[in-house]
Parts: C-alpha cells; structure tokens; sequence
C-alpha cells in the first residue's frame, strides 16, 4: 500500500494538473458530505420577495425565480450528482466488468452472448435509450442511475473482456488453477482484482458522463423531481433566464457541473498514469 | 474480402433484432395513451375505447408486435401524432438536416484535434501538451446544450456576429432544389451562392457547440496513437538515417497512427448523430433529433420506433463501412480476417 | 446587464449574416420582408383539418385562417382600447344576411364567392361540411353539440345560395356556435374526389390538403419547421387582407423566440414565459398587449370523491393556504387578473370568472384543518400538466412549500403534455393545478362543463352536487332577474363548497413589432391574420 502511494506521490509531482484534480475531487466529497451542513440557506425555501437577485455578499451565487439561494442549492446538489454518478458506475462495473470477465475468460457461447447484449445496447444513440429508459420507468433518481448504467455497460464489457482475454493464460492464473481453485475463485480472486486499476480508470472517465447524461436528462424534462436541488436542473431553469440578463442562474450551476466533470476526466488520466506506465502522460 | 463483410452482417443482425424488441418494449412502456390523445378534448371513455380499438392498442402485446414487425417489413413506419405525417417522409426529410450538422461538426473537431493531438505527442510533455489536455477535456465536460445556448445569446445577441438560431436557412432564402438533402452541397450544385453562404452561417454555432464536445476523444486518440508509433523502431532508424522531422512525422508516424484515429472518427459520428438532440433544440435545428425527443416527450410511439431502428442502422453500416475501410487500408487485418 | 440597442432594418439582419458572405442584400429580399409577416410558435400544427382526429390548438390556426364560416363575430374596443371580437355580434362572412325564427334560421349566401381552386361556393358545400362536423365524433361534434347542433336533418339546402339550419330546441348558443372555428366550409367536390369506401369524409386527404374557400392558401406545408400562407387574391367573404405572405416558424427555444423579437428578426409571437412579457413591457421597439381570456383560470382543483378533500373544511382550509400573492408576482411576473382576496365569498353580477373572498392565512388553514380533524395535516400529490410547464412549475413549488407550513406534505407528479388529457379522464389524481376556458363566454357554459354532475372531463374534481345542477340547469335556458339570481346561486355554491381554488385570470401576451397593426382578441386565442397589417 505504502509504495503504491510513494509512487502515486513521484507520479503526482511531475503532473501538477493530476494533483489539482485530485484536490479538486477532495473539495466535491467534502461538499457532498457536508454541504447540507456548511449551506447558509435552506435550499428548498422559497421567498418571492427576494427573487432575482444577482449575486452579492448576503447571496454569493444570487438568488433563482423563487427566491431560493443559488449557493446553497449548488453545494446541496453536489451530493445528489455525486451519488447519481457513483451509483451508476458502480452498478455499470459490477454488470460490465463481471460479465465482461467472464465472456473473456471462458469464450464460446458466453461471450457470443455477452457480445450481443452489448453491441444491442451499442447500437442506439445512447442518449436517446437514457431517455427512453427514463420516460418509460419514471423520472426519479432510481431510474436515472438504471439508465446510465446501462448506457455505460458496453464500455466495462469491452475492456474486461479485452483485459481477461490477455489474462487468460498468463502466469498466475494457471497457477490458481493448478491449486485446484474453481473457475468462479479464479475469475473473482485473481483475474477481477488483477484489472481493478484499469477498472478504475474507466470508472473515473464514466463517472464525468454519468453527471452530464443525468444533466442532459434533466435538461429535456427528465430529470429528478422538483424541487430538489441537481445541476443538470438547475442549468435548464437557468436556461430560460439567460436572453433577460439573469445569467447566474445558469452559469454557476453549469461551471460547478463542468468543473466536477472536469476532474473526474482529469482524475481518469491521473489514475491511468499511476497504474499503467506505457501509457503515462 | 466478402467472407469479412458477410461474418460482419452476420453478427449485426441479432444487433437490429435486438433493437426492434427493445424499442418496441420500450414505446410501449411509455406513460400515456395515444388513444386519450386521438380522441380529444372532452371525449367519453367509450369514445376512447372506440379509438383504441382503431388503432389496434387493445390488441395484447405479442399481437401488437406482430403488426409492428408486418409493418416494418413492408417500409410502413406508422404515423406521427405530432406532425400528422408519416414517419418515413418525416425521418428523410429530417435525416439530412442532422447528417449535415453532424458532418461539419466532425470536420471542424478533427481540423483543431488532429494536429493538435500530433503536436502534442511530438512535444510530449511541454506546455502544449498539458494545454491540449485541458482544452479538449474542458470541451468534453460542458454539457453540449449549455455550450449552445451561451453560443446563442453571445454571438446572436449581445455580439450580433452569427444569424438568428431559426433553423437551416434564413426565412426569407429559399432553399435550394433537393438533391442530396444537404443544403451546402445542393446549393453548390445550381451555383446559389447566396443559398450556400446562408447555410453555412446558420451552421456555424450548432455545428461549433458540438464540436467542442468532441475534441477530447480525437484528441486523446490522435496523441496516444502518434505516441505508440513514434516509439516504435522503423520511427528510430529514420531518425538515424537523418530524415527531415517533417517527413517522419507526416508521412511516416501519422500514417500509420491514423487507423486507429479513423475508428474514433466513426464512434464520435454515430455518438454524435444520436447526442445532438440537445444541440438541435436549442438551435431550432429541423432534424432527427429534436423529432425524436418531441416524440418521446409526447409519447408519440411511432417516431421514436422509426428513429432508434433508422439510427441503429446506420450506426451498424458505419462500423461495417469503417471494418471494410480498414481491410483496404491494412493489409494485416485482411489477413487476418 | 445593460440591454443593446438593435438596428431593425434587414440592413442589419444581412450584414449580421454577411459577416462570412458577400453582400445578401438585395432590394427584392427587403420589400419582401415588408410584405410579410414573420410569425414564431412553440408548437407546430398537426393537420390542416379542425375536424381530424387529434388536430392540435395550433391546427385551429390553420384552419381559421385559411376557411371560410358562415358567420363571424364583430369588433369592439376593450378596456385599454386594443381590438377585441364583439361575442355579442354577429357578422357576414359567407352568408351576408340571416333570418332567425324560434325555430330555424335561414341564411343567404354570397353569390361570386369561390373556393381555392375556383369552384362556386354553393349551399351544398355547406351542407356536407356541417354534416361532417356533426359525424365524425370527437371535439369538433362535441362542439356542434353545445349549440344543439346535432344532427344532419337540421342542415337543409333550401337553393344554390340560400341554407337553412333547423332548431331542436331553443337554444341561445345555437347561433354563436356557427361562428366558432368547428363549423368551417370545405369544398365537397374537391374532398369527396379524394374519399374512399371506408373513409367517406376523406378525413385522411385533409390532413395534408386544403379544400376551402378562405382568405388565405397554403404555399409551404412543412408541420415541425414551418408553415408558408399566401393570400387568396380572389377572396370575397371578408375585406382583403393587408399582408401578403404570412410565414410560421416553429422555434421550441423560448430564449432564442425572444432574441428574434428584440433582434427585429420575428413580428409576432404569443409563446413567451410571462417574464419575458412583463420584462419586454416597456420596450421601445416592440408592443406588448395583454388580454384578460374570456370565461377562463387557473385553478387548483381537489378530488372530491377522495380523502380527505371529500371534508368541505379541509377544501377550505387549503384555500387559506394557497399563496397568491407570491404566484401572481415570482409566477405570472403580475401579468394575470387575481381572483382572490375579494371582500367575501358572495358573488357581485354574473360575469365569469369573479373574484373570491378566501386569501393567504395559514393560521385559519391550519385551524380549518384541526377542526376537520387532521390537525396534522396528511400526505398527497400534487399533479400538473408539464406542457405548460412554465407556469405550472413554478406555482406548484410555491404552493408545495406553503402546504408544508400547515403540515401537508405534497409530493409533486409531473405528467407530460400529451398524457395530461388521459390522465384528467381517469379521474384519480387527488390534487392537480390546472388551466381551463370556454370558447362561449357565458357563466353557465363555464359551470355545465366544470362543475356540473354529468362529470364531463372538465370536472376535474369530480363534483356532483344537485343542488349545483339545478342551477346551472336554470340558468342555461331562463334570463332576466332569474338567469341573474341562479348564476348568482350557483357562483356562491362554488365558492363555499370551493372544490376548485380559482387563482388567477390568465391574460393572452402577445409581442409584436411596433409596425405590426390591427391585432384583435379572439376567443380561440389564435392569431386572425386577415385584420393584421405592416405599416
């Protein structure tokens, strides 16, 4: 463990922009646990008197159509879009990558099988499936993280079948089997663990997609329910008050949303030159 | 050659089948009842029953599957509820307006990522490089529909540089005569050059806003590509046999790292032709896209069946298209396959 | 955000173009641009046939302007002297001059009027047309009904230019009812060309074609980007219209609607967010006019037969809860009529829709609310129509939060525009907001379709209450001090039981240029091109 962080510490040194990302992530898990703590107003309360008001001391990102603060909506949300996309990419690994495994490692019918069920979910336009998904199902955050795994699980199948097709026959995998482990304890105690660092790397990249399809989502009208608080949400109200020169109901919203994709993307390459020097940066 | 392609449609048919199911599946899981909508304002439940029954909703679903494959067999797409045309004569006259967007966009995203890529390999490391990064990756995490709309309000609004985001033309430019679909091609066609200039100004700012969400992966491909085979050995002995870096660079490096760059070109295309619902809502833009989502929005079954199947076609016959290109091009996967 | 001063000419619209082009200017593009009026809509038409299964509120346009009634309504000024249609005259289109008796009504038809194609328009045409109307079922014999327009018998071809419409009973809204959108004039030998064995009205062929008569053709035909009219040159029903070419575009993005207005880049257009409308109020370039809409509102409306809004005092007590004030202000942006805070709940004349006593108190909410014995409130939903999103959005979050404070929890359900419709039919959400108005701007017209025991859709709170019935019924067919006494009783009816919270009086926004005259009100809400004009 100790020279795994040695190393991610000589990796981050010569890459100040991973090292921003990595603090840059620091900040959103902070805000995500405690944002509902540190948030100056009450997110949800609405107060017509006060609406409109672009920012200021008492109101640092301004306040929306109903009055609510921009800040504390912002800093509310960060835990709902992180949850959003940590809940799909872990759902969309533990599909993709499982079966994924699986199709590379034994070959034959479970592959053909697991092939179809990707190049069938690849062969929408994705966003559109999102949608479907969505509007099939109901718009709630349940929903959401469904479709987005789905979306996203062509992508975990690809590369774990890519990765356990390599490790098929390498060294210690037949090792493994000689000790008379079954199949299921070598794919799942050797091979899975052995791809986790590339894993994560598609894990971090999707992570960014996640937030932005639940954003585009929410943009068409098929996003969370009102009046919780979500980027993606708050963007298309904004939206409509952009052309009469209320411009921060959008832009503060959308540069936080960017920003988190932002690191997540960074982050990805960050991770992939840690764990996979050949293709380092 | 055609034991390639015939393996590839071999393998892309379960593919269609697949979506034909899901989408039928998914239509019919819709909330709201097209039945409801056709029979109006004020109409009793049995005026309503009476309508279902005409258009054969009251059938089970393994019926209703039957008529839509009978359907589909014969090129009948059904009817949209919201423009009262039907389908197959919507989706032709939309596709081209997407394919068009599309295109532009792909090309202006491989004009700025490609070299940039290239340069960014060939300086691997320096300020360049880490600019590329953040740049292409900036342009990823903007969600594409907040990028259009600032595009909008600052070069149509406040900087009045762009033209009014009313569609593909002008309203007083008349389109010219159909040949393609393509406005900038057909009007290059009669020579209409007022037509042609008017095209393209309206698709600046659609075509911009989605080509910066795509210079990441071009980007990152063209730079990890350049990178493997700038590594490799024939690279080395033409640097010692004292070649100008010009000439490894272009004609021998980026040759062959444009495979790979190829394949991306054709996993953005078809990403994009189904992504750029957003951008076409913003812009007024009359294509697929915006025809879909009013549809799925509306709970217009038909559409939405039309668009998925004509999109996974298409998606399917451009990685058949892009295989082919690459058997012609690399003489290794020929052999191969 | 300082605001930019735009140049309007088409100077500007092509050297803002021509920034990537030779010059686009031409003498020809800018008289052009004269002549025609540049419209920008949300929503695009579905058909041009108002008889058509599934014909949408934009298909009205269409069809309003491009055929020919036998009537049509006159033109009085209104309060802030803008032009609105005179529901209490009747005027010429096709027949120029009626004779009614209690039980028919007999008409003379214009003798050179023709269709598009030439075709003499003759009383058969109107005939079949009528009869159509009243057999296809759905909205358009719906319509016809209202006026007891039934049947075909009551349509009679008395000669080439004379028709007479026969009564089957005394009805008041008999002759207004001809005058609405539905009872159009279609050629009958151009659409029966084109009907089938199974498709005797050729419902199918209208879709897509016209078979009229009226003041403007259609040159361009493409539902979803845009509409291109033209006028009809040899129009007789009417004074020729001013403009020439009148195009419709569909822009979805309300933001870039409004740049197109400010730009000078569009004439006209009704689909903008009421912000937009108020913020544009006072804009030099263009003119904003707000009409109150006839016999219509936004309401909240509960379910009776569920609890627990079955509790008289429960209804109440969210009437006390609802927060007005704050909708007409960060909803409506003050572009809507209140229709609270009146001095009491007794009605004051007969006019619809009237101002009620009930105003924002949540300390007489929440004793209503102990007294009906949830002094801890309860859970519901709180349902509306994402269509009209903009508006509905909003107000059900004010309203959310404000039920909170009495201890209402309300979870809020979005249905999709196009679901609404079946939704309303099902008559199971427990809470809904919603919009609705009458095309006849009577009291009891509002009453028999919204509050009446025959449970028509429109009873959203599916209200059933004899004592109601009695008095709309009353007021239907008396006049004179009792029409006056049951409107009245039936009103005070519906603000005590108050199953339906009235909360403001929509105002119809138009934006148009300031060279774009003759703008009238229409109770159908859609734009009448035949008085507008470009000076």
């Amino acid at each position: 463990m100790s020279a795994l962080l040695r190393h991610a510490r000589y990796v981050l040194s010569g890459n100040p922009v991973t090292a921003l990302a990595f603090g840059l992530f620091g900040l959103l898990l902070f805000a995500a646990i405690f944002g509902s703590a540190i948030a100056p107003y009450d997110p949800l309360a609405t107060e017509a008197a006060r609406a409109l008001k672009p920012p200021s001391a008492a109101h640092w990102f301004g306040t929306d159509q109903l009055g609510r603060d921009i800040f504390s909506r912002v800093l509310v949300a960060t835990r709902l879009d992180l949850t959003i996309a940590f809940a799909s990419v872990i759902l969309a690994f533990l599909l993709g990558a499982l079966s994924g495994v699986a199709a590379g490692y034994f070959g034959g019918w479970t592959e053909r099988i697991v092939g179809r069920i990707a190049d069938t979910i690849m062969a929408f336009p994705l966003f559109v499936l999102a949608m479907g998904i969505v509007a099939a199902l109901g718009n709630n955050v349940t929903n959401i993280v469904i479709a987005t795994a789905i979306i996203n699980y062509p992508l975990y199948v690809r590369v774990a079948r890519a990765e356990a097709n390599i490790r098929r026959d390498a060294g210690f995998v037949e090792a493994a089997r000689l000790s008379g482990n079954g199949e299921a304890r070598v794919l799942l105690g050797h091979i899975l663990p052995n791809i986790m660092p590339i894993m994560m790397v598609q894990m971090s990249l999707t992570m960014g997609y996640a937030i932005l399809n639940a954003a585009g989502l929410s943009f068409i009208g098929l996003g969370v329910k009102p009046p919780h608080p979500e980027w993606g949400i708050m963007v298309a109200e904004g939206a409509n008050f952009i052309q009469s020169g209320e411009w921060w109901i959008a832009l503060f919203p959308g540069a936080t949303l960017m920003l988190a994709v932002f690191c997540f993307n960074l982050l990805g390459d960050g991770l992939r030159d840690i764990v996979d020097p050949r293709q380092r940066t | 050659m055609l034991n390639l392609l015939l393996s590839r449609l071999a393998t892309a048919i379960p593919s269609v089948l697949g979506v034909i199911v899901v989408t039928f599946l998914l239509t019919r899981l819709l909330p709201g009842d097209p039945a409801a909508y056709f029979a109006g304002l004020a109409a009793t439940p049995q005026a309503v029953a009476e309508i279902r029954a005409k258009l054969g909703l009251d059938k089970s679903l393994p019926e209703q599957f039957l008529v839509y494959v009978q359907d589909l067999l014969s090129g009948n797409l059904g009817t949209s509820l919201t423009t009262g045309q039907p389908v197959t004569a919507d989706i032709l006259t939309r596709l081209p307006a997407s394919a068009e967007l599309t295109l532009l966009a792909l090309f202006l995203a491989a004009a700025i990522a490609i070299p940039l890529g290239v340069l960014a390999a060939v300086k691997q490391g320096s300020w360049i490089d880490h600019l590329c990064r953040i740049v292409t990756t900036a342009g990823v995490s903007l969600p594409v529909f907040f990028t259009g709309l600032l595009f909008a309000y600052v070069f149509y609004y406040l900087l009045q540089i762009a033209p009014a985001p009313t569609g593909r033309l002008d309203a007083f430019l008349t389109p010219p005569p159909h040949r393609t679909g393509f406005y900038l091609i057909d009007s290059l066609l009669v020579r209409n050059t007022e037509a042609f200039w008017g095209a393209l100004a309206q698709l600046a700012l659609p075509a911009a806003s989605m080509a910066i969400f795509s210079l990441a992966p071009l980007a990152r491909m063209t730079r990890g590509s350049m990178l493997s085979v700038l590594g490799g050995d024939f690279i080395r002995t033409a640097r010692a046999s004292g070649l100008a870096p010009r000439t490894v660079i272009f004609t021998y490096a980026f040759r062959n790292a444009v495979l790979p760059v190829i394949t991306v070109l054709g996993m953005v295309f078809s990403f994009l032709l189904g992504a750029n619902v957003l951008v076409e809502t913003v812009f007024a833009w009359p294509g697929i896209g915006l025809y879909a989502v009013n549809a799925l929005l509306t709970s217009d079954y038909a559409p939405v069946q039309g668009f998925v199947l004509t999109m996974a076609v298409l998606y399917i016959t451009l990685n058949l298209a892009i295989d082919l290109l690459y058997g012609l091009v690399d003489p290794r996967v020929r052999l191969d396959a | 955000m300082k605001r930019r001063h735009f140049l309007k000419s088409s100077t500007a619209l092509t050297a803002a173009a021509g920034v990537t082009a030779p010059a686009i200017f031409s003498p020809l593009k800018a008289q052009s641009r004269q002549e025609t009026l540049l419209v920008v809509a949300e929503n695009t038409p579905n058909m041009m046939d108002i008889h058509g299964v599934g014909a949408n509120r934009p298909a009205y346009e269409v069809s309003w302007n491009t055929h020919d009634r036998l009537m049509t309504y006159g033109v009085k000024k209104d309060s802030t002297g803008q032009d609105h249609y005179d529901y209490s005259k009747l005027e010429p289109e096709l027949a120029t001059d009626w004779n009614v008796t209690p039980t028919s009504a007999t008409f003379k038809l214009r003798r050179d009027a023709k269709f598009h194609d030439g075709t003499p328009i003759t009383a058969k045409d109107v005939k079949w047309s009528f009869d159509r109307a009243v057999t296809v079922g759905g909205f358009p014999t719906f319509q016809m009904r209202a006026g007891s327009l039934e049947k075909p018998e009551q349509f009679v071809v008395v000669d080439d230019h004379t028709f007479r419409v026969d009564f089957v009973r005394a009805d008041k809204l008999s002759m207004p009812d001809l005058a609405v959108p539905v009872p159009v004039i279609m050629n009958s030998e151009l659409a029966k060309k084109n009907a089938t064995t199974a498709d005797p009205w050729a419902m199918e062929w209208t879709k897509n074609n016209l078979a009229a008569g009226g003041a403007y053709k259609i040159e361009r035909w493409q539902p979803g980007q845009e509409i291109v009219y033209v006028r009809n040159d040899d129009w007789k029903n009417g004074p020729m219209p001013k403009i020439r070419r009148v195009i419709l575009r569909i822009i979805p993005s309300a933001g870039n609607r409004r740049a197109l207005l400010e730009r000078g880049d569009a004439d006209i257009s009704f689909d903008l967010p009421a912000k937009d409308f108020s913020d544009l109020k006072g804009s030099p370039k263009l003119n904003i006019v707000g009409t109150p809409v006839e016999n219509a509102m936004q309401y909240i409306g509960m379910n009776v037969k569920q609890k627990p809004f079955d509790n008289v005092k429960v209804r109440q007590a969210i009437a006390y809860a609802v927060p007005y004030q704050q909708i007409q202000d960060a909803v409506m942006f003050g572009r809507a009529i209140p229709l609270y805070g009146g001095a009491s709940n007794k009605a004051k004349g007969t006019n619809w829709p009237q101002v009620h006593g009930y105003k924002t108190d949540l300390a007489r909410a929440k004793a209503l609310l102990a007294e009906a014995g949830y002094p801890n409130g309860f859970e519901t939903t709180l349902s509306f129509d994402l269509g009209l999103g903009a508006i509905n959005e909003p107000l059900t979050l004010l309203l959310q939060h404000s039920l909170a404070q009495i201890g209402i929890k309300a979870e809020i359900n979005k249905v999709p525009g196009a679901n609404w419709r079946g939704e309303l039919l099902k008559k199971s959400m427990p809470m809904i907001t919603n919009t609705f108005g009458g095309w006849l701007n009577y009291a009891e017209y509002f009453f028999f379709w919204c509050y009446h025991g025959q449970n028509a859709v429109f009873n959203t709170m599916s209200y059933q209450n004899p004592a109601m019935d009695a008095l709309i019924d009353k007021a239907r067919f008396a006049s004179g001090a009792d029409y006056d006494a049951a409107v009245k009783g039936f009103v005070d009816m519906a603000f005590d039981e108050v199953p339906r919270i009235p909360i403001f009086q929509p105002l119809l926004n138009v934006a148009m240029q300031k060279n774009v005259t003759g703008y009238r009100y229409w109770f159908h809400r859609q734009l009448d091109y035949r008085q507008l004009a470009k000076t």
